[in-house]
C-alpha cells in the first residue's frame, strides 16, 4: 500500500472514532457541567467549569437512587438466574449429541427475533394475575428470559473451547465427572463466563420497554428516566444519558477480548 | 503390572450405520507393548476408548489384570493414557499437570514431588517444571503428556496417536525415545496409530484392524513379511506391496503375455484365478528374465525406487542406491520365489 | 464425543431453560395473540380497528418504514467500510476498535439522550455554529420533520452500527488472507477484491446481521422519545402509549403482534432474497 492510501487509512479511522467518540465526550462534559454554564449559550465545548452539581441534583432527584438499586438488583438476580439455567444447557450443548438438539438451537435463535414488546404487554398481565406485577421479580424474569437464549449460545461456545479430551484426560487420572467439571473445565471457562455475565448485566441494565410496562414503582434506572423524560429539565437528563452510558464504557474495556466472538460468532 | 484381556466388544455408534467396533477380541500380555494400526474409521480409537472407560460397549467384556472392568468408570481402572491431543491442561503448571493423577489419588505431597521430578527428568523437562503449556513447543508439550502418563505409575499405559502432532524430524527422534522409555518401565501398553511405520518400529506386536475387526495380529516382521490378508500387505510397508492378477496354468503363472514359474504350494489352486504379491524391496534388479519400461526413478539415498510399467499394470521396485535409470530405460528384474506372496482374489485372504 | 448419548443426562441439563423458556416466551406470546383478539363477547377485531383509527399508527408506520429503509443500507456501508478500514491495520487499531464498539453496549434511551445533548436548542451543535457566526436552528422542533428524522437516523447510526461492525470483522476473520493475496496476484484491484472476493464470503455474515439488525431497528422508541418526545412516532413507542398512557393493553398487544408480523416477514423476505443467488463459502 503507498504511502498516500496509508494516509488516506488512518483519516477514515480517525473520522469514525470521531462521530463514534465526540457524542460520548459532549454527555460527559454536559453532565460533568454546572447548572449555570448549562444555561449560557452558546455551551462551552472544553471543560473549563467541571462540577458535580448536575450529576448530584439527578441523584438526589425522586426515585433515582431507588431506580438505580432496582436496577442493580435486577441485573445481578438476572445474570444468577441465566447462569443457573443457562450453563447446564450450553455445557449440554457443547458436550452431548442428544434428540432434539437442532430445535432446541432453532428454537433459542428464534427467540432472538421475537420483539420485547409482544412478551412484555402479555407478560404484564400475566404477572397482575400472580400477584408479581410491579416487582422486580418481575423484571427478572423478563430479563432472565431475554437473556437465557444468548446465556446457553455463549456458554456453549466457551465450553466448546475446552477440549473434551481434557476433562477425559482428567478422569482417566483419577478425578470424578464432578471433580473433572470443577478442576479442569470452569477454571478456563470462568473468563468467558464472566464475559458472558457481564453481558446479561449490561442487557438488562439496558432494557427499558419491558421494565416500563412491568412496574409502576419499583422501577428501574431507564425506566424512571423515561417515565419522567418529558417533565424534566435538560440537565437531567443529560445525567441520566451519562448514567446509562457509563456501564457500557466498563463493559466494553473489560470485556473487549470476548466481543468478536460474543456478538460476532456466537450470535449470530 | 497386568495384562488386558478384551472379549467380543461390539460398539455401535448411534449415528453410524455399521458397527465401530465389530465382535473385536485381543490379548495384551503382561509388560506387553501392542500396537492397534489402521486406516482412519478403523475403529481402533474406539477399541482404545473402551478399554479406557471413556466410551461403553454394547456388549463384550473388558478385564484388565484378571478384573473385569467392562462397567467400571476410567478413574476406577487403574490405568494412564497419552491423548491425541495431548490434553494437558492449560491452567496449570507443567508439574501440576504431571503431578494430576498423583494428586487425584491423594498421595502426600512429598512423594508427589519425587515422582514429578522423577518423571521430568526421564522426559528432559526438569528446567520447564514451572512454566505453563503455552510457553512450550509442541514436542514440549507432548513431553509433558507422557511424562503425565507415566507418573502415576499405572498397571496399564494407553496411547491414542500420541506422535501425530509432531512435525516428521520429531516424531522419529520421539519414537525411538517413546519405545526406550516404555521397555524400561516394563508397562503392558496398548498403542493406536494409523502410522504403518510407527506402528512396526514400536510394537512388540501389532494388530491390524479394518472396519472395526481385527485382520491380523502378530509379531510386526511376521505380519510385514506373511500379510494374511491383501489389504495387510498394501496397508503395512512403504511402498505397499506390489500385486497384480495371474491364473495358474500347468505349474506355472500366467500374467498377461509373461509365464512364471509357480511355487509349489500353488498345485491346488490350479487353472484358477490368483492375486500375485510382492514387496518393492523383494524384486531383484538388473537380473534376466522379466523386463520393463522404467516410467518414474526417484533417488530416496538409501536406494532408488523405480516405477516400472509391465503386464500392463505399475510395478514398484526397489534398486540399490548405486542404480541409475532414466524415464524410458528398459530394466531386467526378476521375482525370486520366496518373495512372492498369493491371495485369494475373491476374499483377498492369503493362500 | 458421543457418550451419554442414550443417557437422560443432556435432557436434564436443558430441561430447567425449556421450562423457562416456555413459561416466559411461549406462553406470554400465545397469552398475547388471545388478548389482542378477545372482547367481552369472545372473539374481535375491534383492537385492531381501534389501532387502525388513531392516526398515529399509521404515523409510526410510516415512520418505522422510513427508519428502516434509510437506516439499513446507510449502516451496512459505514460497518463495511470500518471493517475494511481495520483490515488494512491501521496505526492505534486496539483504540480506534474500541471507541467503535463502546456503542455495542449503550441502550437505545441513552443515545437519544446522548445525541440530545448535540441536537437541542441549546446543545452543542447549535454552539459550534453560534461560534461560527452561523446562527442556530431548532433541529428537534415539529416543524423540522427533516431535521427531526436526521437526528434519529444519526443517533440510531451511532449506536446500533457497532453490531453490525463486530459481525462483519468477525466474518472477515474468516476469510482467509490467502484468497485476498491470490486476487491480488491475478491482478484484481483493491475494489474488485473487496467486491468479488471478499462481500461474497461474507454474504452469510451479512444475511444474519441484516435480519437482527432489521428486527432490531424494528424495536427502536426510546432514541426517538429522548429526542423528539412523541414528534417523531415509533411503532414500539406507540405500544408504550396505549399501554402506558392511554392504559389499553388490548390494543397495545395489537400492535406488538403487528411488530412480530413485521419482524417475521422481514426475516423471511432476506432469507428468499439472499437465497436466490448461489450460497458461497
Amino acid at each position: 500500500m503507498s504511502r498516500r492510501e496509508r494516509i488516506w487509512v488512518q483519516l477514515g479511522c480517525i473520522a469514525v472514532s470521531l462521530f463514534m467518540g465526540v457524542p460520548l465526550y459532549l454527555i460527559t462534559l454536559a453532565a460533568l457541567s454546572s447548572r449555570e454554564s448549562l444555561n449560557e449559550f452558546p455551551l462551552p465545548l472544553l471543560p473549563t467549569s467541571l462540577s458535580g452539581e448536575t450529576m448530584s441534583t439527578f441523584l438526589k432527584s425522586t426515585g433515582i437512587v431507588g431506580g438505580l438499586v432496582n436496577s442493580l438488583t435486577i441485573g445481578l438476580s438476572t445474570v444468577v438466574l441465566a447462569l443457573l439455567l443457562g450453563l447446564p444447557a450450553g455445557y449440554a450443548l457443547a458436550r452431548y449429541a442428544f434428540r432434539g438438539k437442532d430445535p432446541y438451537q432453532l428454537g433459542l435463535l428464534l427467540t432472538r427475533a421475537l420483539p420485547i414488546v409482544v412478551l412484555s404487554v402479555p407478560l404484564g398481565r400475566i404477572f397482575l394475575d400472580v400477584g408479581l406485577y410491579d416487582s422486580t421479580y418481575a423484571v427478572t424474569l423478563l430479563h432472565t428470559a431475554l437473556a437465557l437464549p444468548t446465556t446457553v449460545l455463549i456458554t456453549s461456545a466457551i465450553f466448546l473451547g475446552v477440549s473434551r479430551e481434557q476433562e477425559e484426560a482428567a478422569m482417566i487420572f483419577g478425578a470424578s465427572p464432578f471433580a473433572a467439571f470443577a478442576r479442569i473445565v470452569v477454571p478456563q471457562a470462568l473468563p468467558g463466563i464472566a464475559a458472558s455475565a457481564m453481558f446479561t448485566f449490561v442487557l438488562s441494565w439496558n432494557e427499558v420497554l419491558g421494565a416500563s410496562i412491568l412496574t409502576l414503582n419499583r422501577r428501574t434506572l431507564p425506566a424512571q428516566v423515561l417515565a419522567t423524560l418529558a417533565d424534566s429539565p435538560l440537565a437531567f437528563r443529560f445525567a441520566g444519558g451519562l448514567a446509562l452510558v457509563l456501564p457500557a464504557l466498563i463493559f466494553i474495556a473489560v470485556a473487549r477480548r470476548y466481543l468478536l466472538n460474543m456478538w460476532g460468532t456466537t450470535l449470530r | 503390572m497386568a495384562g488386558v484381556t478384551v472379549s467380543n466388544l461390539v460398539k455401535t455408534y448411534p449415528s453410524g450405520s455399521r458397527r465401530a467396533t465389530d465382535d473385536v477380541s485381543l490379548e495384551v500380555a503382561d509388560g506387553e507393548f501392542l500396537v492397534l494400526v489402521g486406516p482412519s474409521g478403523c475403529g481402533k480409537t474406539t477399541l482404545l476408548r473402551m478399554v479406557a472407560g471413556l466410551e461403553v460397549p454394547d456388549s463384550g467384556t473388558v478385564t484388565i489384570g484378571g478384573r473385569d472392568v467392562t462397567r467400571l468408570p476410567a478413574r476406577e481402572r487403574g490405568l494412564s493414557m497419552v491423548f491425541q491431543s495431548y490434553a494437558i491442561f492449560p491452567h496449570l503448571r507443567v508439574r501440576d499437570n504431571i503431578g494430576f493423577g498423583l494428586r487425584m489419588r491423594k498421595i502426600d505431597k512429598a512423594t508427589i514431588t519425587e515422582r514429578v521430578e522423577r518423571a521430568a527428568d526421564l522426559l528432559d523437562l526438569t528446567d520447564y517444571l514451572d512454566r505453563y503449556p503455552a510457553q512450550l513447543s509442541g514436542g514440549q508439550r507432548q513431553r509433558v503428556a507422557v511424562a503425565r502418563a507415566i507418573a502415576v505409575d499405572a498397571d496399564v499405559l494407553l496411547m491414542d496417536e500420541p506422535l501425530s502432532n509432531l512435525d516428521a524430524l520429531l516424531r522419529m527422534q520421539f519414537r525411538a525415545e517413546l519405545k526406550k522409555i516404555v521397555a524400561r518401565l516394563g508397562t503392558t501398553t496398548l498403542y493406536v496409530t494409523h502410522d504403518q511405520a510407527e506402528a512396526m518400529s514400536l510394537g512388540d506386536r501389532v494388530a491390524v484392524l479394518r472396519d472395526g475387526k481385527i485382520i491380523q495380529a502378530g509379531a510386526p516382521m511376521e505380519v510385514y513379511d506373511e500379510p494374511s490378508d491383501r489389504f495387510v500387505g498394501g496397508f503395512l510397508g512403504a511402498p505397499p506391496m506390489n500385486f497384480f492378477d495371474a491364473v495358474v496354468q500347468d505349474g506355472r503363472l500366467v500374467v498377461g503375455d509373461v509365464s512364471l514359474e509357480a511355487p509349489e504350494r500353488l498345485a491346488s489352486w490350479p487353472d484358477k484365478k490368483v492375486t500375485v504379491g510382492i514387496r518393492a524391496e523383494n524384486v531383484a534388479v538388473d537380473r534376466p528374465g522379466l523386463s520393463g519400461e522404467v516410467e518414474v526413478a526417484e533417488p530416496t539415498g538409501a536406494a532408488v525406487l523405480l516405477t516400472v510399467r509391465w503386464a500392463g499394470g505399475e510395478l514398484k521396485i526397489q534398486a540399490g542406491a548405486g542404480f541409475r535409470a532414466a524415464a524410458g530405460d528398459r530394466v531386467d528384474f526378476h521375482f525370486p520365489g520366496t518373495g512372492l506372496r498369493f491371495f485369494d482374489p475373491e476374499t483377498g485372504l492369503a493362500l | 464425543m458421543a457418550t451419554g448419548t442414550r443417557s437422560r443426562g443432556p435432557l436434564l441439563l436443558i430441561l430447567p431453560s425449556i421450562i423457562f423458556m416456555a413459561a416466559l416466551f411461549l406462553y406470554p406470546l400465545l397469552s398475547g395473540i388471545w388478548q389482542a383478539f378477545s372482547g367481552p363477547d369472545g372473539f374481535t377485531t375491534a383492537w385492531f380497528s381501534r389501532m387502525a383509527d388513531d392516526p398515529y399508527f399509521w404515523e409510526a408506520t410510516r415512520n418505522t418504514a422510513l427508519l428502516i429503509v434509510v437506516l439499513i443500507p446507510l449502516q451496512f456501508g459505514l460497518a463495511i467500510l470500518m471493517a475494511l478500514l481495520l483490515r488494512q491495520r491501521p496505526r492505534l487499531a486496539g483504540l480506534h476498535f474500541y471507541i467503535w464498539v463502546v456503542p455495542l453496549a449503550i441502550s437505545d434511551l441513552a443515545a437519544g439522550l446522548v445525541w440530545l445533548s448535540v441536537f437541542t436548542d441549546r446543545g452543542y451543535l447549535n454552539s459550534v455554529l453560534d461560534h461560527l457566526g452561523l446562527g442556530s436552528y431548532a433541529w428537534l422542533s415539529f416543524e423540522h420533520p427533516g431535521t427531526m428524522f436526521l437526528a434519529v437516523v444519526l443517533a440510531e447510526l451511532w449506536r446500533a452500527t457497532s453490531l453490525v461492525f463486530v459481525i462483519v470483522v468477525a466474518g472477515l476473520q474468516g476469510v482467509p488472507r490467502d484468497y485476498d493475496e491470490a486476487a491480488e496476484v491475478f491482478g484484481a484491484s483493491y475494489w474488485q477484491r473487496v467486491w468479488h472476493v471478499l462481500l461474497p464470503q461474507l454474504r452469510p455474515s451479512l444475511q444474519v446481521a441484516l435480519i437482527l439488525r432489521t428486527i432490531l431497528a424494528l424495536e427502536a422508541f426510546a432514541v426517538a422519545q429522548a429526542l423528539t418526545g412523541r414528534n417523531f412516532p415509533l411503532l414500539v413507542g406507540e405500544t408504550y402509549q396505549w399501554y402506558y398512557t392511554l392504559q389499553n393493553p388490548n390494543v397495545a398487544t395489537a400492535i406488538a403482534l403487528v411488530v412480530l408480523a413485521l419482524s417475521i416477514l422481514a426475516a423471511i423476505g432476506y432469507l428468499r432474497l439472499m437465497r436466490r443467488t448461489p450460497e458461497v463459502g
